[in-house]
């Protein structure tokens, strides 16, 4: 367990961050302090809630609405860093969702983990957090994949073929893109980096076998969330750049 | 001689521009329409309207005789062939070409091919090593696999050289011959005179003959 000494003498760490802006005149010594700052405030907050939220014997229930919450959450946040879809918040939430439901409900369903706080609320982070990337990253490159690409989407369209079909080159792109840089995250595990889920076992003393086991899953988890997110918001957003009568509509500008 | 393509008060703004201003014209069946202006005065919009690609702000097109919101957009689209100004391969190889507008035989292929002047050697080339001519040539041989009666043309031959200019004029000529009808986009006095029928001018968003 780590005392407030050991805080303390960790966040000595974040000083010399700070120190190197100084040093480099990077001028951003101030951002790595309110960085490191709020996230503290904010951990301690989550930290609170989430005692409150799986307290022992309080209602599973309570958990899965902080799961809600953070879908919910996540949805908005996502919203706001793609601004060049419109309404794209509503696509995100089904995107979140759709990955709990699949994702969650294979580790509960077949029972990998016990259904209760301490299992619920930490993995639906995973997923969500995890996902958020792929969110971003579908949604803007199907967007730039149909700009880029207009003159062969409006081709096949001419051609009588459907705006699904007329889309589906780019949609496989722009979710290739966004599931690649996960998968070369999952490949990368274990050799160029320890993930933090395994690093936070064995920290706490849990055997390295019984950590490796649970950060598969966790692996697992994240890339399977990952590829439902992207192909749940590659297909609506193209959806999105069509008419109902198979017309590409003018697309949203390109962010700079 | 009854219009196969109708535009009825046709009024399309695009960018806070009006780009046609209330036009009203038809396109003959079984001929080639001429159909010249200056840029930007609005002639790929009215080709684009014809196949629905864009939809007008308000007055009606019809197809045979039928407003086109009211027929099914994908066989309007068969039915209503559009020749773009850039020519774009899509991937794979020429056959891969053809068969999205259609599937095939390798001998239908060669059929669709040689209407645009085009040998079926070409099969297994890859599209995008295509020249510019042959490039354009494949996509009127792709546009043809629908099947269509009516080839909507714009400018497609304004970056070709001689031979590959005549060599579509003649396959879209052969085309009207066997009864299609043609709209053809295009600046060059001496094009418009050797396609020969109706011109209409479109200027200021209206349309003269």
């Amino acid at each position: 367990m780590i005392g407030w000494w050991g805080l303390a003498a960790a966040a000595s760490l974040l000083v010399l961050a700070a120190v190197v802006s100084v040093v480099l005149r990077l001028g951003v010594e101030r951002g790595i302090v309110v960085a490191g700052g709020r996230m503290l405030v904010q951990l301690a907050l989550v930290g609170g809630l989430l005692t409150l939220v799986m307290a022992p014997g309080r209602s599973i229930w309570w958990s899965w609405l902080w799961v809600v919450g953070m879908i919910g959450y996540a949805s908005g946040v996502a919203a706001r860093r793609v601004p060049e879809v419109p309404a794209i918040r509503p696509l995100a939430l089904a995107a979140f969702s759709a990955a709990a439901v699949v994702t969650l409900g294979v580790l509960f369903g077949l029972g990998v983990f016990e259904v209760a706080g301490r299992s619920v609320v930490p993995l639906a982070g995973m997923m969500v957090g995890n996902s958020m990337s792929a969110v971003v990253l579908a949604s803007r490159r199907t967007v730039e994949e149909v700009r880029e690409r207009r003159g062969e989407v409006e081709t096949l369209l001419a051609l009588g073929l459907d705006r699904r079909t007329a889309s589906a080159s780019c949609v496989r792109d722009a979710m290739r893109s966004a599931l690649i840089p996960q998968i070369e995250t999952t490949k990368a595990t274990g050799l160029v980096f320890l993930p933090g889920a395994m690093v936070g076992l064995l920290l706490a003393g849990v055997a390295p076998k019984d950590a490796v086991m649970t950060q598969a899953v966790v692996m697992f988890l994240v890339l399977a969330s990952v590829s439902v997110t992207a192909a749940v918001m590659s297909l609506g957003v193209a959806r999105r750049l069509f008419s109902a009568d198979h017309r590409l509509l003018p697309l949203p500008a390109a962010k700079s | 001689m009854d219009d196969v393509l109708t535009l009825s008060s046709v009024v399309a703004r695009r960018g806070g521009r009006t780009v046609l201003d209330g036009v009203s014209c038809g396109f003959a069946a079984g001929a080639v329409t001429v159909l010249r202006g200056p840029s930007g005065s609005g002639k790929s919009t009215l080709l684009r309207l014809c196949d629905r690609l864009d939809v007008p702000d308000s007055g009606t097109v019809s197809y045979q005789g039928r407003d086109v919101a009211e027929v099914d957009v994908l066989e309007l689209r068969r039915r209503v062939g559009m020749v773009f100004q850039t020519p774009v391969p899509l991937r794979g190889t020429v056959r891969d070409n053809l068969a999205v507008a259609a599937h095939g035989t390798d001998e239908e292929y060669a059929g669709r091919l040689a209407r645009a002047g085009l040998d079926a050697e070409m099969l297994d080339r890859d599209a995008r090593e295509l020249s510019g001519g042959e490039l354009q040539r494949m996509c009127l041989a792709r546009t043809l696999g629908t099947d269509p009666d009516v080839l909507l043309l714009d400018e497609p031959t304004s970056s070709l050289d001689k031979e590959s200019v005549r060599v579509i004029e003649e396959s879209v000529r052969a085309f009207v011959d066997g009864g299609g009808s043609a709209v053809w986009v295009t600046h060059d006095d001496a094009q418009a005179d050797r396609l020969g029928g109706v011109v209409l001018m479109i200027e200021g968003g209206r349309v003269r003959a």
